[in-house]
C-alpha cells in the first residue's frame, strides 16, 4: 500500500481546511470499508487521508422535522436502519440500509460515505486488467468477460460496471438532497445530480470535487413514505451485492388507485436510476398486476444485455413488479 | 504514539497509518485469538467490539482506535478463566469445527444479542451473515445464540 498522511480534524471547518492545505491526492475518510479496502488493492492511492469519521456535528439523526428527513453525513448505516421512525415511517429507507452489507461494516460505514461507494466490478479491483474506470483508455475487461454482475441500464462502451450501494437507490426514489461543504463554501445538490453515468468518462463517477464533504442528507417528507420498501434480490439471502433491486413509495386514493408513485432501480444500472416512464404508466392507475408488470417492462426498456447478464433484465422487471405489490399492500394500510 | 484501551489495559503503539487494527493486535500486542481471513472485510474472522460496537478489524486503521476502547475474544471470558455463556453455548451446541471463524462469531453474537437482534432464528441469521463459516456450522452457531439470548425453541 502506498503510504500516505493521516490528518484526524477536530471539526467540519478543520476537515475542510485540511483538505485544502494536504493539496491534490488527498482524501477525506469516514468509515474507510471501500476505500481502505480498495487502498489495500492499490486501486486507491491517496496521499493523505482527512479522518471525518469521529466528528460529532456529522452524526446527528433527526426525524421530527415536518419538512425533512435530517441525516448527518457521519450518521452510521445501523444507526439510521434502526431509527424507530424511520423504520416505521419510511421502511424503505430502513430496509435499502440493513439489507446492505453486513451489522459489522454497517457500524462503520457512513450514510454519506456509502453514497460514494465504488463498484464491485471485479476487472475494476483486479489491477490485473484493464479498466477504464480505473486507469482510463485502458479498455474494458468486463465487456465480453464475466458480465454476470454488470450492468444492463446506463452502459456505455467504456464501462458496464453496477452501481453497487442501496440506499441511494431508495434516496433518489424519494428526491433526497446533499449539503456539501468546501473551502468555497456550502451548496446543496439533488441526489439526481450526484452520480454520473459512465460515457466516455467512467473514472469520473460524481459530481463531487474531491475537496467537498457532504455534511447532511435531507430527504423530503413525503406521504409515500409509509407505502414503501425496498426489495433487493441477491445470490444469497443476506449479505451480498443486489443482482436486482427496487426502491417503491405508493401514496394510493381509497384502496387501489395510485396517486403518488415513486421507482428507482438498482444492481441493474451503472447509477442510482429513476424510472420516470414507470411511474408516469401508474399514476392515477388501480395498482393491478398487470399494470404493475407493464410498468415493469417500462422501467426496463432501455436495458441491454452483455454476454452473462441478460437474466438481469427479467430478474429486474419481477423485482419491481414484488415491490410494487409490497408497498401497495403497505400504502392500503 | 497511539494509545488505546485493549481488553482494559491500556495499550501505546508508534504506528504506520496504513497499519490496520487486526494486524497491530496480532503483530504487536500478540493478541492472535481474532483471526485474519480475507482481510476485506467480507469474511467477519476479524470481528471485535470498539467502543462496544462490532466493527471489522481488518477495515479498521489503527490510527482510528486512538483513545477508544477494543475488546477482543480475549476479553470475553472471566479472569479466572470461566467461559462467558456464550462460549459455553457455542460448545454445548457444537457450533464449531475447525473454529478458525469461532472468535469472530463469539464477538458477533454477544453484539447480536446486544443489539437486541437476536428476537428469532431468522433475525439472528441475518444479524450474522457477516461471519462466514466455511466448514457450515451454522445450525450451531444460531442455536448458540439463540441459548445465550435466553431463549429455548426458535
Amino acid at each position: 500500500m502506498r503510504s500516505f498522511t493521516y490528518i484526524a480534524p477536530a471539526s467540519v471547518a478543520e476537515a475542510v481546511a485540511a483538505i485544502a492545505a494536504a493539496g491534490p491526492g488527498a482524501r477525506f475518510l469516514a468509515g474507510g470499508t471501500t476505500l481502505y479496502d480498495l487502498m489495500k488493492l492499490g486501486v486507491e492511492r491517496p496521499s493523505a487521508l482527512v479522518d471525518v469519521s469521529r466528528l460529532a456535528e456529522l452524526g446527528t439523526i433527526d426525524t421530527s422535522r415536518e419538512d425533512y428527513l435530517v441525516f448527518g453525513g457521519g450518521a452510521r448505516m445501523a444507526d439510521v436502519a434502526d431509527d424507530p421512525v424511520v423504520r416505521r415511517d419510511y421502511p424503505v429507507l430502513s430496509e435499502s440500509l440493513w439489507r446492505a452489507a453486513s451489522q459489522q461494516l454497517r457500524n462503520m460505514a457512513t450514510v454519506a460515505g456509502n453514497l460514494l461507494q465504488r463498484t464491485r466490478c471485479f476487472y475494476f479491483r483486479d489491477q490485473a486488467f484493464p479498466c477504464n474506470k480505473r486507469e482510463p483508455g485502458s479498455g474494458c475487461a468486463a465487456r465480453g468477460g464475466i458480465d454476470r454482475g454488470n450492468a444492463v441500464l446506463g452502459t456505455s462502451d467504456a464501462c458496464i460496471a453496477a452501481y453497487a450501494g442501496d440506499w441511494s437507490v431508495a434516496l433518489l426514489a424519494f428526491d433526497a438532497v446533499i449539503d456539501v461543504v468546501s473551502p468555497r463554501g456550502e451548496r446543496a445538490v439533488a441526489l439526481a445530480d450526484l452520480h454520473l453515468e459512465p460515457g466516455d468518462t467512467p473514472d469520473r463517477e460524481h459530481t463531487l470535487a474531491p475537496d467537498e464533504l457532504i455534511v447532511r442528507i435531507r430527504v423530503p417528507v413525503s406521504v409515500a413514505g409509509r407505502g414503501s420498501t425496498y426489495l433487493k434480490i441477491r445470490d444469497r439471502e443476506s449479505y451480498a451485492f443486489a443482482l436486482a433491486s427496487a426502491a417503491v413509495g405508493l401514496a394510493l386514493t381509497g384502496q387501489s388507485e395510485v396517486r403518488e408513485c415513486r421507482i428507482a432501480l438498482g444492481g441493474v444500472p451503472t447509477r442510482p436510476w429513476r424510472a420516470r416512464s414507470a411511474e408516469q404508466l401508474l399514476r392515477g392507475q388501480p395498482l393491478t398486476k398487470e399494470a404493475a408488470r407493464a410498468a415493469a417492462e417500462a422501467a426496463l426498456a432501455d436495458a441491454r444485455p452483455g454476454t452473462y447478464n441478460a437474466f438481469k433484465i427479467e430478474l429486474a422487471k419481477r423485482t419491481v413488479t414484488d415491490a410494487l405489490r409490497i408497498a401497495g399492500e403497505r400504502a392500503a394500510q | 504514539m497511539t494509545i488505546f484501551m485493549v481488553n482494559g489495559q491500556k495499550v501505546e503503539v508508534q504506528l504506520d497509518p496504513r497499519e490496520s487494527l487486526l494486524e497491530v493486535l496480532q503483530d504487536r500486542l500478540q493478541l492472535f485469538g481474532t483471526k485474519k481471513g480475507c482481510d476485506h472485510g467480507q469474511c467477519g474472522a476479524c470481528t471485535v467490539h470498539l467502543d462496544g460496537r462490532r466493527v471489522v478489524s481488518c477495515l479498521t486503521l489503527a490510527v482510528q482506535a486512538e483513545g477508544r476502547k477494543v475488546r477482543t475474544i480475549e476479553g470475553v471470558a472471566d479472569a479466572d478463566g470461566t467461559l462467558h455463556p456464550l462460549q459455553q453455548a457455542f460448545i454445548d451446541n457444537d457450533a464449531m469445527q475447525c473454529g478458525y471463524c469461532t472468535p469472530g462469531q463469539v464477538m458477533s453474537g454477544l453484539a447480536c444479542i446486544a443489539e437486541g437482534h437476536a428476537g428469532d432464528d431468522d433475525e439472528i441469521r441475518e444479524y450474522m451473515s457477516g461471519n462466514l463459516c466455511r466448514c457450515g456450522a451454522y445450525v450451531g452457531i444460531v442455536a448458540a445464540i439463540r441459548q445465550a439470548a435466553g431463549r429455548t425453541e426458535g
